[in-house]
C-alpha cells in the first residue's frame, strides 16, 4: 500500500510558476480528484508525480519513498491520459503486455496477467485487434488495462473520460468506481475539470486554481461547506451574495433585509459572503414552512428549460442569482417580480475574501 | 486536387499536362526512344533495334549496374543509420546545440557535390587513411552526400512523433533503450523507409562526386552513361540510362510496398 505526497512542490516553465508550493497527500488506497479550471496546473501536478517534469522545489514521495530524482521508468506508476496513447503498431494484447515485458516479469506469467487486466476492463475479446480498430471508449479501456497490468500501487489518470461522449462517460465512470472497489490498495490521482466525475468517484477532492491548491476535502465537505468562494462557485456553481453580519444569533443583512443563517463565529458588523446552491432555492409567494423563511426578491431575467429542471436567473439587488427548480408547470414570464426562498441550513456563510 | 468546379478541374489538368509533358515526360520518352534507335537524323530517333540493350545488360555494363546497386544500398544503409542516430541524438540536445547539428548536416547538401568529392579525395589520399583508388572511397562519398537527407527526414519525423507514446512507455517501466527499439523505431519505420528510398535514388544517380573518385574497377552506372555519351555512343548511353532508371524505380517500388505495410495509421 502506498500513497502519494506532494511536499511543497513547485513547478515553473520558463520562469512562470504553474504549480505553487503544492502540499497534498493522497492516502494509500484513496481516490483523490484534482479538480480545477483549464490551466490551473492539474496536469502539471500529475506529470510531476509521473516524473515528466522536474519540480523547481519540493519533494514527491510515493509510498514514503522520495522519488523526486528518479526517472519515470523507475517510479512504478500506472498512467492513463486523455489521448490514450496506445502504441499503434502493437495489438491490444501486446500493448497490455508492454509494461510486463519492459519490467522483465517472468515470461510464463505475462500472457495470464495481460489477460487478467483485459478481463478486468471488459476487453478480453479484443486482444487480437490493433488500437485503430477500436472505438474511443474501447481504446480507453485498453489504456486502463495496460496501466493496471503492471499492478501499480499508484494510478494516475489525466482526464481519462474527456474524449468520450456523455453516455459513455457515465458508463466508464461506473466502471472506474468498480475497478477501485476491486483494487482497494491502489491509490488514484484523478485529474478532471468535470465536477460530476470528481463528486462521483473521489474519496476526496483537491480544488486547484491558478497554480494553487484552493481547498481539499471530501465531496460532501466541499459541496456543503466550501471554505473558499472559489470552491463554492466552482463546485456546484453556488450563488454568492455579499452580506453584513448583524448578530451572532444568526441574522445577516442583505439589501437591507434580514436573512436567518448560521453566522457561526463571524463578528457582528463584518462583511461576509452568503453562499447558496441553485437547487436549494424555491420559488414561492411568501415565507412558509415549505419554502423556508428567507426571501430574496427580484426581477426574473431569463428562464432556461433543462429537461428535468428549469433554471431561473433572477436579478436580486443587482446580483444575478441562479435557481434550479423542478420542472415548472407554469413558467413565470421574464420581467415579472419573483421571490426565492431558502432554508437557513441550506446556506453557508464565508468570511469575506476567504481564500482569495 | 482542391478544385471543385468542372471548368476549374479542366484548367488545372491542362496546366499540369502543359507543364509536365514537355518538362518531365518528353525528355524521358525521347531517351527511351533513343535507346531503341540506330540513327537520329530527323526530329526523332529512328531505325528500331534491341541491340543497344544487348550491350547494356552484359559484361562491363552489367558490372557497372551491380556496382551502382551495391554502392547505393550500402551507402543508403550507412546514411540511414548515421542520420537516424544523429537525429535521435540531436533531439535530446538544447535548442542552440540542435541548430548547430542541423547546420552541420545541411552542409553536404549546400556544398556542390563536386566539392564534396574533392574534399573526400583530398582527405583520404594520404596515409594513415589511404582510400584513394578503392571502392570504399566511392561508398564513403555517397554516404556523406545522402546522410544529410536521411538526417533531415528522420528529424522531421521525430518532431511529429507524439511524445505521449514515449511517456506512456516510460511510465510502464521501459528504459530508454527499450523505448527506442520497441516504440520509437517502429513508429518511425515508415519515415525511415521513405528516407532509405530517397537516399538510394540519390546515390543511384550521383555523378559529379563519383567522377572525382571512382577507381577503374568500381565504376558506377552513371559514370558509364556519361562516358558512353561523351564518346558519341548516344544510343548505348540511352539504353544504359533506361536500365538505370528502371532499376531505380523497381527498387523504389519495392521500398514503398514495405512502407504501406508498415504504416499503422
Ligand atoms: N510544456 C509547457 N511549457 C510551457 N508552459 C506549459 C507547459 N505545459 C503547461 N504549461 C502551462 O502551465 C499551466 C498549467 O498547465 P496544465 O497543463 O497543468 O493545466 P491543466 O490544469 O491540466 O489544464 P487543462 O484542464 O486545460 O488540462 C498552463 O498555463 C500552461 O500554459
Ligand atoms: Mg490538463
Amino acid at each position: 500500500m502506498s500513497g502519494i505526497r506532494f511536499d511543497s512542490v513547485s513547478v515553473a516553465y520558463h520562469g512562470t510558476t504553474v504549480l505553487d508550493a503544492l502540499d497534498l497527500t493522497v492516502e494509500p488506497g484513496e481516490v483523490m480528484a484534482l479538480l480545477g479550471p483549464s490551466g490551473s496546473g492539474k496536469t502539471t501536478a500529475l506529470r510531476a508525480v509521473a516524473g515528466f517534469v522536474t519540480p523547481a522545489a519540493g519533494r514527491i514521495l510515493i509510498g514514503g519513498r522520495d522519488v523526486t530524482g528518479l526517472p519515470p521508468y523507475r517510479r512504478g506508476i500506472g498512467m492513463v491520459v486523455q489521448q490514450y496513447a496506445l502504441f499503434p503498431h502493437l495489438r491490444v494484447q501486446d500493448n497490455v503486455e508492454f509494461g510486463l515485458r519492459a519490467r522483465k516479469e517472468p515470461k510464463a506469467e505475462i500472457p495470464a496477467r495481460a489477460a487478467e487486466a483485459l478481463e478486468m476492463t471488459g476487453m478480453a475479446g479484443y486482444a487480437r485487434r490493433y488500437p485503430r480498430e477500436l472505438s474511443g471508449g474501447q481504446q480507453q479501456r485498453v489504456a486502463i488495462a495496460r496501466a493496471l497490468a503492471i499492478r501499480p500501487q499508484v494510478l494516475l489518470l489525466d482526464e481519462p473520460l474527456s474524449a468520450l461522449d456523455a453516455q459513455l462517460r457515465s458508463g466508464m465512470l461506473a466502471e472506474l468506481a468498480r475497478l477501485h472497489r476491486e483494487l482497494p490498495d491502489v491509490s488514484m490521482l484523478y485529474v478532471t475539470h468535470d465536477q460530476v466525475e470528481a463528486l462521483t468517484l473521489a474519496d476526496r477532492i483537491a480544488v486547484m486554481d491558478r497554480a494553487r491548491l484552493q481547498d481539499c476535502g471530501t465531496p460532501q465537505q466541499l459541496y456543503r461547506a466550501p471554505r473558499t468562494e472559489f470552491t463554492a462557485s466552482f463546485v456546484g456553481q453556488a450563488n454568492l451574495l455579499p452580506v453584513t453580519v448583524a448578530d451572532t444569533a444568526g441574522a445577516a443583512l442583505f439589501d437591507g433585509r434580514t436573512l436567518t443563517v448560521d453566522t457561526g463565529t463571524a463578528a457582528p458588523g463584518t462583511t461576509a459572503t452568503l453562499c447558496v446552491r441553485p437547487h436549494l432555492l424555491a420559488l414561492g409567494a411568501g415565507p412558509d414552512a415549505l419554502h423556508g423563511p428567507n426571501a430574496l426578491h427580484g426581477r426574473l431575467g431569463e428562464v432556461q428549460w433543462r429537461g428535468a429542471t428549469h433554471r431561473l436567473y433572477v436579478d436580486v439587488a443587482g446580483h444575478r442569482v441562479a435557481a434550479d427548480l423542478p420542472e415548472l408547470r407554469e413558467t413565470p414570464t421574464p420581467g415579472t417580480e419573483v421571490t426565492l426562498h431558502f432554508a437557513p441550513r441550506d446556506a453557508v456563510l464565508l468570511a469575506a475574501g476567504a481564500g482569495a | 486536387m482542391l478544385v471543385h468546379s468542372k471548368a476549374g478541374r479542366w484548367a488545372a489538368w491542362s496546366l499540369f499536362l502543359f507543364l509536365f509533358l514537355p518538362l518531365f515526360a518528353l525528355p524521358l520518352l525521347v531517351v527511351v526512344a533513343a535507346s531503341f534507335a540506330t540513327h537520329w537524323s530527323g526530329a526523332l530517333p529512328s531505325g528500331p533495334t534491341g541491340a543497344n540493350y544487348g550491350a547494356a545488360v552484359r559484361g562491363e555494363s552489367l558490372r557497372a549496374l551491380t556496382t551502382s546497386l551495391v554502392t547505393a544500398l550500402v551507402s543508403s544503409l550507412l546514411a540511414l543509420t548515421a542520420g537516424t542516430w544523429a537525429a535521435l541524438a540531436a533531439q535530446a540536445l538544447r535548442k542552440g546545440a540542435r541548430r548547430v547539428m542541423d547546420a552541420l548536416f545541411v552542409l553536404p547538401v549546400a556544398v556542390p557535390s563536386v566539392v564534396v568529392g574533392l574534399a573526400v579525395l583530398v582527405a583520404f589520399s594520404r596515409p594513415p587513411l589511404l582510400l584513394n583508388g578503392t571502392a570504399t572511397i566511392v561508398v564513403l562519398a555517397h554516404t556523406v552526400l545522402v546522410t544529410a537527407f536521411a538526417y533531415q527526414s528522420v528529424s522531421a519525423a521525430l518532431v511529429r512523433l507524439d511524445p505521449a507514446y514515449e511517456q506512456a512507455a516510460a511510465s510502464l517501466g521501459a528504459r530508454p533503450g527499450h523505448v527506442l527499439w520497441r516504440v520509437k523505431i517502429p513508429l518511425l519505420l515508415p519515415s525511415l523507409n521513405a528516407a532509405a528510398g530517397l537516399c538510394f535514388a540519390l546515390s543511384m544517380g550521383e555523378l559529379s562526386a563519383t567522377m572525382m573518385l571512382y577507381p577503374p574497377d568500381w565504376m558506377p552506372l552513371p559514370v558509364r552513361i556519361f562516358a558512353a555519351t561523351d564518346r558519341g555512343s548516344l544510343f548505348t548511353g540511352s539504353a544504359l540510362a533506361v536500365v538505370l532508371m528502371a532499376t531505380t524505380l523497381l527498387v523504389l517500388a519495392a521500398f514503398s510496398r514495405i512502407r504501406t505495410r508498415a504504416s499503422y495509421r
